[in-house]
């Protein structure tokens, strides 16, 4: 009998689930026995109703100007005990890492004088802001929030893509991929162990809290949005809701004698940390942009006074900027004498004496992103592009060799997907989430998986219209699995073994009962006189 | 016309609005525990489901107990008035016998509802119940906002009201009881609150998560959530006095004297008081609900038409 498992080929890439054609890893084992003898008819059926109530709930993305259930794949991403503590080492690792860097290129400097990082590569970014010199954060934090980009190269080892330190999105959907993933297949969910994400907000919120400016007693934390329009307003929204703090805008926030008011109908009421979820460029119009409308004009200053704390701090981009991710290895290196956990992808840096002619005689063997680019826009890849795209790239790499990297094109793992009514195997990569409270560097269990829904497609961003799976981290539980939560299942349940008297401490208090309505119902056929 | 209405319409009214709280609040506690037993790999399936069985006032006997056959007697077992199906099927049958009474929207919401829920409990057999329970809370709500909209604020409605009051008491004092009495096997503190639909109203005013104390104090306490214990009685003794009883009626007095109670409590000592107040909550409720009783509809006895020539 067919299942939609049949014809599933392997591409040239690791794939997450089968190790050879037909062999499933070990992991995955519940996983496939579940779905595989389930029907196509009775998957979408699964499926229609996950994106219905996506969309009841307001999960929603926005694709091609229209709003669109969340696409989530309903085969899961699984990580074992093993790999996870891998992840997690190495995505805090970077986090700290990058931390000591902001804390030295917005203070001593000591990594240029020594040599590690070139001075050219701070000043001649965007992202360096000169507001920010001299603003010594709480804790030291800077990356309160950060998403590092992983993918799984052919062999299986995990390499970061790219770091997200100013304004990482995304989080939502991995509390929101674990809710519907327990309503729609609660009996699988429950023969696993899998680690929990719903402590993410609770954790944010201590981070923020303890990142108040100092003396501060109960200080007041507010997530600043740019308002409903904005793609991740649902994210900006859900996380106030689930930390019980305000959403407000820019136009709901004063700014006086360096300090941060919010409007209320009580009247103003003063603000300690600003979780803002709008870039550097928008935030306060008197110092970038002047035509920001979505900002608070004055709340750069109220920061550099120290009266409030922003979350992320301005001018994080300035690691985050994919030159210098090139550097990030030396940087794990020179600030905590460790070796990286999880390596790079192997690139080169066309602003470097040599490099340059290298990167553009093998430009169509190459990946070439723009430093500055965001959600898979501007790059291109080398062995899928056509002639005029070639050569248009290289012109603009030859016309200005700092704004571009270039990057061994790495085949992204694959896992089965859910296309028509079979599985087919589809690139995926992983962003991890770690929250820095100044004292420890969690990362949440899991992350979000995004999947390039387009076969052979090695982009995954939401606004390319990729997909999403739900990450599950197994934990090293205790051996013994609980009991099954088999919703098919009719049979008596057996007793078990009575080991303490299985006794309780409760009462049990009986209910009130009411009369439960039938009285005074006039019995079938009684004819009234 | 509406000066007055008839005991056994004062009865079904009543609790109609038990009932349909009933279905409600249990909808929640089952949809909290099942959503916390999935998320938590290290969860024992049989002590959860032994609190849930504690809350909701059913023995559970000495034999292992599972999700399933919880989901069996508290939410599909329609001759259990502690079921979700139960209640619903005894509001509908209450509802209907006092038709005159409630709006004709609020008896089409039950009544359709009691037909919907056969379909839902397939559907739930095959992929989970929370399309099931889900389906319960949207139409208890949608029936109060019915009560709420369609209802002159009589007597008739008063009744409604104060079944459901005196419900949302009786609920939020057991889902704290089973915390109080045995902690090791109870609920964690966000459990408790989400089960009372209380996560984010208690986020928004203690600015944090629900892991201390303080949700007891909250779900008791506070002023302004509709289903603390606090709230709750309020709404009551006002339902009470407008239905022109004086202070010293047995039926208002036992929860005016808690409510007050509860107003003045000393913080400090209520998580030592707890077990008592949970208690004397309880025994007060029971108290008032059966003065109620006494009082509006002391008439025994079915009502039935004889068969001519039987």
């Amino acid at each position: 009998m067919a299942d939609i498992f049949d014809a599933y080929a392997l591409a040239d890439a690791w794939d997450e689930m089968f190790e050879r054609p037909g062999e499933v890893r070990t992991a995955y084992e519940p996983v496939l026995a579940a779905l595989q003898p389930i029907e196509p008819g009775e998957l979408r059926f699964r499926a229609d109703q996950m994106a219905r109530a996506f969309t009841d709930r307001g999960v929603t993305y926005a694709f091609a100007g229209e709003e669109r259930p969340w696409p989530l794949d309903l085969v899961p991403r699984i990580l074992d005990a093993l790999e996870w503590d891998l992840v997690q080492r190495g995505v805090s690792q970077r986090v700290r890492a990058l931390e000591a860097y902001l804390s030295d290129a917005y203070g001593p400097g000591r990594a240029f004088e020594d040599g590690v990082v070139p001075w050219r590569l701070l000043l001649n970014s965007p992202h360096f802001h000169r507001a920010a010199h001299g603003i010594e954060p709480p804790g030291g934090v800077r990356i309160h929030v950060a998403g590092i980009d992983l993918v799984r190269d052919e062999a299986g080892d995990f390499r970061v893509l790219e770091d997200n330190v100013r304004v990482p999105s995304g989080v939502s959907y991995v509390i929101e991929n674990r809710r519907a993933m327990t309503r729609i297949f609660p009996s699988l969910f429950a023969e696993q162990h899998v680690v929990p994400v719903d402590g993410y907000a609770q954790r944010l919120l201590a981070a923020l809290r303890a990142a108040a400016p100092d003396g501060v007693g109960d200080p007041r934390v507010v997530v600043l949005t740019p308002g409903p329009s904005n793609a991740a307003y649902f994210e900006h929204a859900l996380l106030a809701r689930l930390m019980g703090v305000q959403l407000v805008e820019g136009h709901d926030l004063a700014c006086r004698n360096n300090r941060v008011w919010m409007r209320t109908t009580r009247g103003e009421m003063p603000v300690h940390v600003v979780y803002r979820r709008l870039d550097d460029d928008f935030l306060d119009p008197l110092h970038f942009r002047p035509d920001s409308v979505i900002g608070c004009p004055g709340i750069l200053s109220a920061a550099q006074a120290g009266t409030v704390t922003l979350a992320n701090a301005v001018g994080n981009g300035i690691a985050d900027d994919k030159l210098l991710y090139t550097y990030v290895p030396d940087l794990i290196r020179y600030y905590l004498g460790e070796e990286p956990v999880l390596p790079n992808v192997e690139s080169y840096r066309p602003d470097e004496p040599g490099q340059l002619e290298a990167v553009l005689d093998q430009i169509d063997q190459l990946v070439i992103k723009p430093v500055d680019g965001a959600g898979g826009q501007g790059i291109v890849i080398g062995p899928k592009a056509d002639r005029d795209t070639l050569e248009r790239t290289r012109a603009a790499v030859a016309a200005d060799p700092r704004g571009w990297i270039a990057q061994r094109p790495v085949a992204l793992s694959t896992s089965p997907t859910l296309a028509g009514d079979r599985m087919a195997p589809r690139h995926i990569d992983l962003r991890p989430f770690a929250v820095n409270d100044g004292t420890d560097v969690w990362v949440l269990p899991g992350g979000l998986t995004r999947v390039a829904l387009q076969e052979g497609n090695l982009i995954v961003n939401s606004s390319q219209g990729g997909g999403s799976k739900d990450t599950w981290v197994l934990a090293e539980g205790p051996a013994e699995l609980p009991r099954v939560l088999d919703f098919a299942r009719t049979e008596e349940t057996s007793i078990a073994e009575d080991a303490d008297g299985g006794g309780t401490a409760w009462d049990v208090v009986p209910r009130q009962l009411g009369p439960d309505g039938a009285r005074g119902v006039v019995q079938e056929g009684a004819q009234q006189q | 016309m509406n000066d007055v209405i008839l005991s056994r319409i004062a009865e079904a009214l009543t609790w109609t609005g038990r009932y349909v709280e009933r279905a409600d609040a249990t909808g929640r506690i089952l949809d909290a525990y099942l959503h916390r037993l999935l998320e938590d790999p290290w969860r024992d399936e049989d002590v959860a489901c032994r609190s849930l069985y504690a809350i909701l006032g059913v023995d559970a006997g000495s034999e292992r107990v599972d999700m399933q056959q919880v989901l069996d007697q508290l939410a599909f077992d329609a001759r259990s008035t502690c079921s979700i199906e139960g209640a619903l099927g005894a509001a509908r049958l209450n509802a209907r016998s006092a038709r005159e009474a409630v709006s004709s929207e609020m008896w089409e919401c039950l009544n359709s509802t009691w037909h919907a829920l056969a379909d839902q409990r397939l559907a739930a057999r095959r992929t989970g119940p929370y399309a099931y329970l889900e389906l319960v809370r949207r139409r208890a709500a949608l029936f109060f906002g019915l009560a709420d909209s369609t209802m002159s604020r009589d007597d008739s409605w008063r009744f409604v009201v104060l079944g459901r009051s005196l419900e949302r008491v009786d609920m939020t004092v057991r889902l704290l009881s089973v915390r109080v009495l045995d902690a090791a096997h109870a609920p964690d503190w966000p459990t408790l609150l989400s089960a009372s639909g209380a996560d984010e109203a208690y986020a928004r005013v203690y600015g944090g998560f629900g892991d201390t104390p303080r949700v007891a104090e909250f779900l008791l306490l506070d002023r302004d959530f509709p289903r603390s214990a606090l709230h709750a009685l309020t709404t009551a003794e006002e339902c009470l006095a407008a239905l022109g009883r004086p202070r010293q009626d047995p039926a208002r007095r036992p929860i005016g004297r808690m409510r007050t109670r509860l107003e003045y409590l000393d913080l400090a000592a209520l998580e030592e008081q707890l077990p008592l107040l949970l208690r004397d909550l309880q025994q007060a409720c029971t108290a008032s609900a059966e003065a109620v009783a006494e009082r509006f509809f002391p008439y025994q006895g079915p009502v039935e038409w004889a068969q001519e020539g039987a």
